[in-house]
């Protein structure tokens, strides 16, 4: 255990020269400060909750336990599984009180079977229990990947727990169904605050925004004013907004344009999606789930991935790159660069590519490339 | 079918259901349905797939303009407003063009698209024919391109090259 602890300190040094020439990504959360976050933290070893979900979740987190195993990160997991198929919500609150208890969580996608409209979406329900307003993917291109666009680096700051997801549906008339759409102040104006903190805390230039307040002119309309008003404290940000369908056309014809954004819920899986398309990166984008108090890290495009299941085909770099993030969240910035570099020379340098980027290697393979770069790293 | 019935599990999901209805007494067409987030992501990764799409209305605007996008096209794509007893025709991509207002610089093939639709509409088959394939061999044969599509001609350049291709079908 002693052996552990002091490993950080030397290593820090020599990696700070190899991580500035490798670009590797970084998330960092601002919203979060020390006195709010609940540290499970015993020993110097911390406890955070694992929901594998379902699809191919399980099989991504095995390989999560794997690389933590070698990088040496002092983080035990609190596995909570949730049953697809059940009606009721136990499985689903008890997720909740573990990630309550321990801060933070990595997490699989759980399948939201569609044909039962009195069950809610438990990924949904989840994220409006935790309060985790803000969903963070940073959209990187990864230059071991060819694609038509190069050079993309979009960071898309969602809406997480409200918009078109409230999930307000009724049938008033036989054969006409309404569903609510809602925007309030205080979430957007704290999504926005946390874009725009974020970007001058990273560096970024400029801010968009995405609505489409011509025809939604309340809803999208508050949402736009939220953003200027909020814009005014930061007069070094660029910051601009954009109606969703033109922004579509513009991601497909001129991506670079465009820096930080924020998005509504619904606009926000559709864009989110739409880059990780450009940049052939479903497979390796991962997304943060922010509250005040607690962080759930999962791939970016929370695809279960039902037809993968079992094929050693699905690539697990996303859910990686999603630990990554969490051991940043816990300040173990040495271990999260550790996985986050082996992830990035997998991809980039060596080119170990998986099905979905147009290669053969199997998810296994991904894996043991991964661990032999982590091994080599702390030799 | 574009859906977000994973959510919006009562309006998409009538929205799907719907659909799967209607398609059964057209047994010798494939139907499927596809979430709108992913269709996004399959449409810049493999737009081949996708032959007849049907949307809402938001979802709609979204993939059009994703697909003009990717085509090269919001310059050149027409369409077409129809119900029980009217039709409208107008460009593809509804845009107002504000910031190229008297410049000679806009694209007017969208619109003169729509205007074939509309003799398509009118039975005028053979004058719709005409200004079509004008305008096709305008963009496509002889490459008469406005900014829009990365040339350097105006608008009265591309007009007066249809004319030129209307005055040599019609002699």
């Amino acid at each position: 255990m002693a052996g552990n602890l002091m490993k950080p300190l030397t290593g820090l040094a020599k990696h700070a020269s190899a991580a500035a020439s490798l670009q590797a990504v970084t998330t960092r959360s601002v919203s979060l400060t020390a006195a709010n976050i609940p540290m499970a933290r015993y020993g110097g070893r911390h406890t955070v909750t694992m929901m594998p979900g379902d699809g191919i979740g399980p099989e991504m987190m095995s390989y999560v336990k794997e690389v933590y195993k070698h990088a040496g990160a002092p983080v035990d997991f609190e596995t909570v599984t949730l049953d697809p198929s059940t009606d009721n919500y136990d499985d689903l609150y008890n997720a909740i009180a573990s990630v309550k208890r321990n801060g933070c969580g990595i997490k699989g996608n759980i399948e939201t079977k569609m044909n039962r409209p009195d069950i809610k979406s438990r990924n949904v329900e989840m994220r409006n229990e935790l309060d985790l307003f803000v969903n963070l993917i940073h959209c990187k291109s990864q230059p071991g990947i060819k694609t038509r666009h190069e050079d993309i680096d979009i960071v898309v700051m969602r809406q997480n727990t409200e918009g078109e997801y409230a999930m307000l549906e009724h049938e008033s008339v036989d054969g006409v169904v309404e569903s609510l759409k809602i925007i309030t102040e205080a979430s957007t104006e704290r999504l926005c605050r946390h874009a725009f903190e974020w970007a001058r805390a990273n560096g970024r230039k400029k801010v968009t925004l995405v609505h489409k307040a011509n025809i939604m002119k309340i809803t999208d309309g508050l949402f736009m004013q939220v953003a200027k008003r909020v814009s005014a404290d930061y007069p070094e940000l660029e910051h601009n907004n954009m109606i969703i369908d033109n922004c579509c056309m513009q991601l497909v014809s001129n991506p670079w344009q465009f820096d930080v954004m924020i998005l509504t819920n619904l606009y926000g899986t559709i864009v989110t999606n739409l880059i990780c398309g450009l940049i052939g990166g479903p497979g390796v984008i991962s997304g943060a789930n922010i509250g005040p108090r607690y962080a759930v890290f999962e791939p970016g495009t929370r695809n279960t991935g039902t037809s993968l299941v079992g094929m050693n085909k699905a690539n697990p770099c996303a859910m990686l790159n999603a630990s990554a993030d969490l051991l940043n969240h816990l300040k173990l910035d040495y271990h999260a660069d550790l996985v986050r570099d082996a992830v990035f020379k997998t991809v980039n340098v060596d080119k170990v590519h998986t099905e979905d980027l147009g290669g053969q290697a199997t998810s296994i393979d991904v894996v043991q490339n991964v661990l032999n770069h982590i091994k080599q790293a702390t030799k | 079918l574009v859906h977000k019935a994973n959510i919006m599990k009562i309006t998409d999901g009538l929205f799907m259901q719907v659909a799967k209805r209607v398609s059964k007494d057209y047994p010798e067409l494939e139907h499927n349905n596809m979430i709108i987030d992913n269709c996004c992501m399959q449409l810049v990764s493999n737009p081949w797939q996708f032959d007849v799409m049907i949307l809402t209305n938001l979802y709609g605007t979204i993939v059009t303009n994703l697909i003009c996008g990717l085509i090269g096209g919001p310059g050149v794509i027409s369409g077409a407003n129809i119900g029980p007893r009217y039709a409208l025709f107008e460009p593809g991509t509804r845009n107002t063009g504000t910031a190229l207002v008297g410049m000679n610089k806009a694209n007017p093939c969208a619109m003169l698209n729509a205007s074939a639709d509309l003799l398509s509409h009118l039975k005028l088959d053979y004058h719709a024919g005409l200004i079509r394939d004008s305008v096709d061999k305008t963009v496509n044969v002889d490459k008469i391109h406005t900014e829009d599509l990365g040339g350097q001609a105006t608008s009265i350049d591309v007009v007066q090259n249809v004319l030129n291709h209307i005055k040599a079908a019609a002699k």
